[in-house]
């Protein structure tokens, strides 16, 4: 893309933004201004994928030969380009603005020592704008493919992502009230639960603790509650063990969650 | 045309993606190989040879039914159909980065770049063009990126290696350029 047509982008973005100040005043009639790009930093430029592309271009409309780079003069039309292109504010042209200056620089030293040993500053990036040269050619290849690609329609027709879609369902009415008929039949008949209330024996059940922390400081769960015990006995026992930790007559503790409950015969609260 | 072709013709038809070789052997189960890839050619000139819209396209490691490309303009005119976007030059460099290079990290996108990618990976990623495909050993384990099948899809690639060798293109690198 030529550099006209970049500066015309430019400016015209510029304008656009100046309209978008001016929003809080009322407009009659006029189309909604096109949203833009922060401006002040364009760096996105249609025209260059990044700085090595534009040095690149430089190199192409300069005509020089990429491996005898004349690098005085390329920086400076590589700094005047980010100028005018406004990419000076751009870290990445910036930064290799700044690596064409070093380069420069480098090359005005005087050579020491024999011509073997001297090591081309320019070489590092002369390896990196072929990469990226060879990289460009891969570009042209996809884009023409992609494009050959986008010219050719497949079926629109796509599954959700992981799903098939349902069937559309094919019900005559008949088959419809045989599935509702059935639906009721296998229903008809609820079953009513009868819910009898058992009493739970919380009294026994102290009775019982006291009777085994009387001759000895120590009991677990395990020994107070049979294997087989009924959920009634269970909760009496829990009931039962919970009230005398209250009242102070015995201490619980489980030392790690899940292990069995330890019932220890509390002296103090005996005496108290 | 052999019953064969037309259950192959069939199947295709009712898939959006290309479907792979192997999935066209799952439809006709007593069908060798070579019987399909003799009934996939049959297919592909019966459409070539008799004059159809459509042709028979071998894509992203499968076969797919596309329409021919001059009638692209008139689908689109009517709006039956769109084209999918173009993407932008930054994402195709990245794209191609990563074709030749996978599996790569950002930081090695952006050394050939010369730009941060940061963004344009996610959208690539978010496009289904490229995926994580693993971490690299070294500091921070960063990821890797490597292309898909949807990759393969949309730039009409049967497999990775139907693009050109590094060597084989125009500008191959040199080990190092000549000292002066």
């Amino acid at each position: 893309m030529s550099m006209e047509t970049t500066l015309e982008e430019t400016s015209s973005a510029d304008s656009a933004a100046a309209g978008v100040d001016e929003s809080e005043v009322p407009r009659v009639a006029e189309p909604e201004p096109e949203p833009v790009a922060p401006v002040g930093f364009l760096v996105d430029l249609p025209a260059f994928a990044g700085p090595l592309d534009l040095l690149l271009s430089l190199i192409r409309d300069e005509k020089v030969d990429i491996y005898d780079i004349p690098i005085a003069r390329i920086a400076k039309q590589f700094l005047l380009r980010i100028r005018v292109l406004q990419l000076n504010d751009a870290a990445e042209y910036l930064e290799l603005a700044a690596r064409l200056l070093r380069i420069k620089a480098q090359m005005l030293l005087p050579r020491h020592g024999e011509a073997e040993t001297w090591e081309d500053p320019r070489a590092e990036l002369v390896r990196r704008l072929l990469e990226y040269q060879q990289m460009r050619e891969v570009v042209d290849i996809l884009e023409r493919r992609g494009d050959e690609r986008r010219s050719r329609f497949a079926r629109a027709y796509l599954p959700e992502a992981g799903e098939m879609a349902l069937a559309p369902l094919a019900l005559s009415l008949g088959e419809l009230l045989t599935a509702v008929d059935r639906i009721l039949r296998v229903t008809k008949e609820p079953t009513v639960h009868t819910v009898v209330a058992r009493t739970l024996d919380v009294a026994g059940a102290i009775s019982m603790v006291r009777r085994l922390i009387a001759t000895r400081r120590n009991a677990r769960w395990g020994e107070l509650v049979a294997r087989d015990a009924e959920p009634w006995q269970i909760l009496s026992m829990l009931l039962a063990l919970l009230e005398l930790a209250k009242q102070g007559e015995l201490r619980l503790a489980q030392p790690r969650p899940f292990a069995s409950v330890e019932i220890e015969h509390d002296s103090t609260g005996e005496v108290a | 045309m052999i019953p064969l072709a037309k259950l192959l013709e069939a199947a295709l038809f009712a898939s959006a993606r290309p479907i792979p070789a192997d999935e066209l052997s799952a439809l006709a189960p007593d069908a060798s190989p070579a019987e399909i890839a003799s009934a996939l050619d049959t297919l592909r000139e019966h459409y070539d040879v008799d004059g159809h819209g459509v042709e028979l396209a071998e894509i992203g490691g499968g076969w797919q039914i596309l329409t021919r490309a001059e009638y692209t303009e008139a689908i689109e005119r009517a709006q039956l159909a769109a084209r999918p976007q173009r993407l932008s030059a930054a994402a195709l460099e990245t794209l191609a980065i990563i074709a030749y290079r996978q599996p790569i990290g950002r930081t090695e996108v952006e050394e050939i770049r010369g730009v941060a990618v940061g963004s344009i990976l996610k959208s690539l990623q978010e496009r289904a063009l490229i995926d994580v495909v693993g971490r690299a050993e070294g500091l921070g384990r960063p990821l890797l990126y490597g292309t898909t099948s949807l990759f393969l899809e949309q730039f009409a690639l049967r497999h990775l290696e139907e693009l050109p060798r590094a060597d084989e293109l125009a500008i191959a690198l040199r080990p190092s350029p000549q000292p002066l």
